[in-house]
């Protein structure tokens, strides 16, 4: 038996491992989980120390060493020294008494990604999609489609449905441009949600809910997609019965 | 009489609300199951975002250098890896360069498990291709969108050697690219962090490169609003993106097999809600009667 298909037995028995919770908590998926777990954080532990620790960390510093020693010259590798300070602080977590020295690689942390996501959020996610929203209100007719299938009822929906896209599409800028002023008057607290204001903020809701809708439907998508690869690892890389 | 009816059809609706979690779990997992064994692929049409990733590769000229990010891990498999796939195809069809990456530390192993599958094509394996001269893998690196930008200035700080070890200069493939100066077109596939988002932000934004994407269906609706403003070039979302993809490419592979299961699921959830929804209704009718 070779090697692979020892793995494929041991992927499948794991997989119904896992999925015999869905009937109840029992020692077999309890195994599983703890596996996995075990499995990922060793496995986290290899990556960390070979790619990150050993290319970042070790092997700037033992240029720098090599350096010093071959020329004499303190060169920029050194740098990478505080980086390690900082790391070292973060393990100090494991010692009580001086565990809040961390809080300084965790400032460090935090106040560099902030400061380096903080333009580039701002002018990607922010000034390019204000900008985006900044479209031309056109009043064009939508052209009409009519679907052949050979089927008439299928004809009918198809046209219905092709039709409505079509007009969605072509008012696309008014849907975007309506969709984010009703939105954003939803989210305005300081005046009573009332007459035109009101129905506004309400229009907005309905836009609200279709997104988390679409956004719903796409998650359920993503996870059937997991379950199908699952069932094909099953029935077609383990039983072979397809 | 009438009231005893009503009785029993009100007992019907409590039975279903209350009906045991397995039986649904039962119910989704044949609707799964049992299309697999019928190889049947479902039609679909392509929709324009996923159409223009196929154009941005198609408009292309032979020799061109594409990147291929891999930000992802064998969590995403049944919905990236088909997407993988497909971009192989498409790049070692038109006969462009392909440099592999990632930022995820199982990212470039996903990819030679998709080159993998590629070159047992026929059209694929008639055009013998070599490693360092139609593609490269450079391997995973550490610092997420750090990488990105220090990719913007020169490959080499980021990358000083490929997955293998050899040095960039050393790859034939690798000389004349410095920069994204040299890159006609980036593709990412991606699940999540560091993914698609980053590669907008620090590459498309700063240093003003094409890119397109396949992301998980979680992870779309979010790149979307990147098309409309000409971020991004366009997106595969999920299964359903990457289905349409090989049907742009006229080769329909695993995600087209697996769409069929995937409509059955929904058809499956959709009845449920409405059964659900009614049961819901009909009780609260009870209720305020």
């Amino acid at each position: 038996m070779s090697s692979e298909v020892i793995g494929i037995w041991i992927g499948a028995i794991l997989t119904l491992g896992i999925f015999s919770f869905l009937y109840k908590d029992n020692p077999f998926y309890k195994f599983s989980e703890a596996l996995f777990v075990g499995i990922s954080a060793g496995y986290w532990f290899v990556v960390t120390f070979w790619q990150y620790f050993v290319p970042k960390f070790w092997d700037n510093l033992s240029l720098a060493y090599s350096e010093l020693l071959t020329k004499g010259r303190v060169d920029y590798h050194w740098i990478y020294l505080v980086g390690g300070f900082f790391g070292v602080l973060m393990l100090l977590r494991l010692v009580p008494k001086i565990g809040w020295l961390s809080r300084w690689s965790l400032a460090f942390i935090v106040g560099t990604t902030a400061g380096l996501q903080f333009t580039r959020y701002l002018e990607s996610n922010g000034i390019l999609q204000v900008k985006g929203t900044i479209m031309p209100l056109d009043l064009t007719y939508p052209k009409p489609f009519i679907a052949h299938t050979g089927f008439i009822i299928t004809d009918i929906l198809g046209t219905i449905w092709c039709n409505l896209l079509n007009i969605l599409y072509t008012y696309s800028h008014w849907v975007l441009v309506v969709g984010t002023f009703c939105g954003l008057i939803y989210f305005f607290f300081s005046k009573e949600h009332k007459g035109v204001f009101g129905g506004a903020a309400r229009v907005g809701v309905w836009f609200l809910m279709i997104t988390f809708g679409a956004l719903f439907g796409y998650t359920v998508m993503s996870r059937m997609s997991l379950l199908i690869g699952r069932m094909d690892y099953l029935f077609g890389i383990w039983l072979g019965l397809y | 009489m009438n009231e005893t009816t009503n009785q029993e059809k009100k007992t019907f609706w409590e039975k279903l609300l209350s009906i045991d979690r397995r039986i649904i779990f039962l119910f989704i997992a044949v609707a799964i199951s049992v299309p697999l064994f019928f190889k049947t692929s479902l039609d679909m049409p392509v929709s324009p975002v996923v159409q223009e990733v196929y154009n941005a590769i198609e408009k292309l000229e032979a020799g061109s250098k594409v990147l291929v990010s891999f930000d992802y891990d064998p969590g995403s498999m049944p919905e990236l890896q088909p997407m993988a796939e497909s971009f192989f195809r498409h790049c070692f069809r038109n006969n462009l360069k392909v440099i592999i990456m990632g930022l995820w530390p199982q990212g470039p192993l996903q990819a030679n498990i998709a080159l993998d599958q590629v070159f047992k094509d026929e059209d694929i394996k008639a055009k013998n291709l070599q490693y360092g001269i139609d593609y490269v893998n450079l391997g995973f690196t550490a610092g997420n969108e750090v990488v990105i930008d220090r990719m913007g200035h020169d490959f080499r700080e980021s990358y000083p050697a490929d997955s293998r070890g050899t040095p960039l200069s050393e790859i034939p493939l690798m000389r004349g690219v410095r920069n994204y100066d040299n890159i006609d077109l980036i593709l990412n596939l991606s699940a999540g962090y560091p993914g698609t988002m980053e590669w907008v932000q620090y590459a498309v934004d700063v240093f003003h490169v094409k890119l397109a994407a396949g992301n998980t269906a979680v992870q779309a609706p979010s790149m979307y609003p990147y098309i409309q403003t000409g971020q991004l070039a366009g997106v595969l979302g999920g299964m359903k993106g990457g289905a349409e993809y090989e049907i742009a490419l006229k080769r329909p592979a695993k995600a087209v097999s697996y769409m069929f299961s995937q409509a059955i699921a929904h058809g499956v959830i959709c009845l449920f809600i409405i059964i659900g929804n009614i049961a819901f209704f009909s009780l609260r009718k009870k209720k305020t009667s």
